[in-house]
């Protein structure tokens, strides 16, 4: 299959993108931010759309839009669970803006079911280029921040005992999400990159407990399917996406059925 | 509104003691130390900001937190890539978990450590960076009695030797009257001072 010009781009970009979002999931999970990222995945819809209507890159339309609401949300301190109501009700009002802009545009349907969706074949190698350097600054700022983001993510309230900059963290964890959901979104669709923001997190969860090997895993999880996705899409022609979903959820619960088999034993 | 006629004075050596029923504002007026909580009015000095350690009441370690202890200690090094720093803090981390009796469960993952185990570690992870101020939150809550005495005998050994200052939230009638040299006593939103000799079990027995 290499043997395609756009194969070859899809694999190096679902490569960067499954890295980021396998990283950056370890900490969606444990920061208890899989329902904010799903919404995030939501809000980058409305912004691909933004971008297409206002003739910029869908890209950079999710960026603009998944950074703003992220950092807003980062600095709302309220109670959580007041914030998931709101969060929700956001996110709906997200989608109906998306749905409308894509209706205002003159681009044609198929555009809009490549940026919900995802899809292999959309992307070109400039595009390729620009996620490479945005997933390499995600793991650039992975590194800088690893001992105090691991010592927030896991303990929060001993995080801001010690007097870590926190609220600091926050923010540049929500930038690291709101990039990761806008270069996903461009293989897996801004519907289900959420799946690859937490389930090979959720699952690494079950089966390992340091730090390292959950990073490892739902990297290893996250890669393994967008690889599996990308050669099953391309023998049979059916979305991409299914299978990368299909493989995380299956894994997922595979994971599960292990840990309670374990703690049966 | 927490506090009225907040008035006192911690100063550098104290072993002190905040007693008063649930919910009088202990761990708030801690918090407030600490910048964590915010205050109406008032006035709050703290000297030695950077070099408090806190051990707050309630932490989430759950059974998969993914750190041992000594990982877990660690935590609150200060980042360095020097050679000679590293080596040092090495020596630091071990001092520290031999201080706090954990040098033999120093890879036990701190998620299935016991309720003791995990007060040590949070001890020792507070006491890493020399702090001139060591404020625990009821720490030796739910400790059997020996495990109490030692965790209380080594904060005590560091208040006398290294002039540790020492603020001790604390529920516990026998280790105020043992440990502490001053008490701060919460009722009804205010605060006050009691000699430790006039400290009395009812003082533990009233509801909030
Ligand atoms: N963030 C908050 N917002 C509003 N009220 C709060 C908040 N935190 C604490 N309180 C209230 O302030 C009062 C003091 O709480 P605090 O936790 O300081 O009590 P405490 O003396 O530490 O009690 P305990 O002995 O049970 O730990 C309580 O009535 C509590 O409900
Ligand atoms: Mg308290």
């Amino acid at each position: 299959m290499f043997e395609y010009e756009f194969m070859r781009e899809a694999f190096i970009a679902s490569t960067f993108i499954a890295i980021t979002a396998g990283l950056v999931g370890v900490f969606v999970v444990s920061r208890n931010m899989s329902f904010l990222s799903h919404t995030l995945s939501e809000i980058g819809f409305a912004g691909a759309s933004f971008g297409i209507l206002v003739g910029i890159s869908p890209l950079a339309g999710m960026i603009i839009f998944t950074l703003i609401s992220s950092v807003a949300v980062g600095s709302l301190s309220s109670e959580s669970s007041r914030r998931e109501a709101s969060i929700s009700a956001i996110s709906s009002l997200f989608i109906g803006l998306g749905i409308l802009f894509l209706s205002l545009s003159s681009e044609s349907s198929s555009y809009a079911t490549n940026i919900l969706f995802g899809s292999i074949v959309g992307i070109s190698s400039k595009e390729v280029n620009q996620l490479m350097i945005l997933a390499l600054f995600v793991i650039f700022v992975f590194i800088i921040f690893y001992k105090p983001l691991s010592f927030d993510s896991f303990d929060h309230i001993g995080a801001r005992a010690a007097g870590l900059k926190t609220r600091l963290l926050s923010v540049a964890f929500l930038v690291t999400l709101a990039l990761s959901v806008s270069i996903g979104a461009q293989i897996v669709g801004s519907l289900l990159v959420f799946v690859l923001l937490t389930l090979p997190g959720a699952t690494a969860k079950y089966l390992v407990h340091s730090v390292p090997k959950l990073i490892m895993v739902s990297v290893g999880l996250s890669l393994a399917g967008v690889w599996l996705g990308l050669y099953l899409a391309f023998v049979t022609n059916w979305p991409v996406t299914f299978f990368i979903s299909a493989f995380e959820v299956i894994a997922y619960f595979l994971g599960l059925s292990y840990k309670n088999w374990k703690l049966n034993h | 509104m927490v506090f009225q006629n907040l008035n006192f004075q911690i100063n550098d050596g104290d072993f002190i003691s905040l007693i008063g029923p649930n919910g009088s504002g202990k761990t708030t007026l801690v918090k407030m130390i600490m910048g964590l909580e915010k205050k109406s009015s008032g006035d709050l000095i703290v000297d030695h900001k950077q070099t408090i350690g806190y051990v707050p009441q309630f932490r989430n370690i759950d059974i998969d937190y993914p750190l041992n202890i000594e990982q877990f200690v660690r935590l609150n090094l200060k980042f360095t890539l020097s050679p000679k720093k590293r080596q040092s803090d090495n020596q630091l981390i071990k001092r520290i978990l031999e201080k706090t009796g954990l040098t033999a469960l120093k890879d036990r993952p701190l998620g299935l450590a016991s309720g003791g185990e995990k007060q040590k570690a949070y001890l020792a992870q507070a006491l890493l960076n020399d702090p001139k101020v060591l404020i625990l939150d009821e720490s030796t809550a739910s400790l059997d009695v020996e495990v109490k005495m030692q965790l209380m005998d080594l904060v005590a050994e560091l208040n006398q030797n290294e002039k540790l200052t020492v603020i001790f939230i604390t529920h516990d009638y026998e280790l105020t009257k043992k440990y502490t040299h001053r008490a701060l006593f919460f009722r009804d939103h205010e605060l006050q001072e009691v000699d430790v000799k006039d400290v009395s079990e009812d003082m533990f027995e009233m509801g909030g």
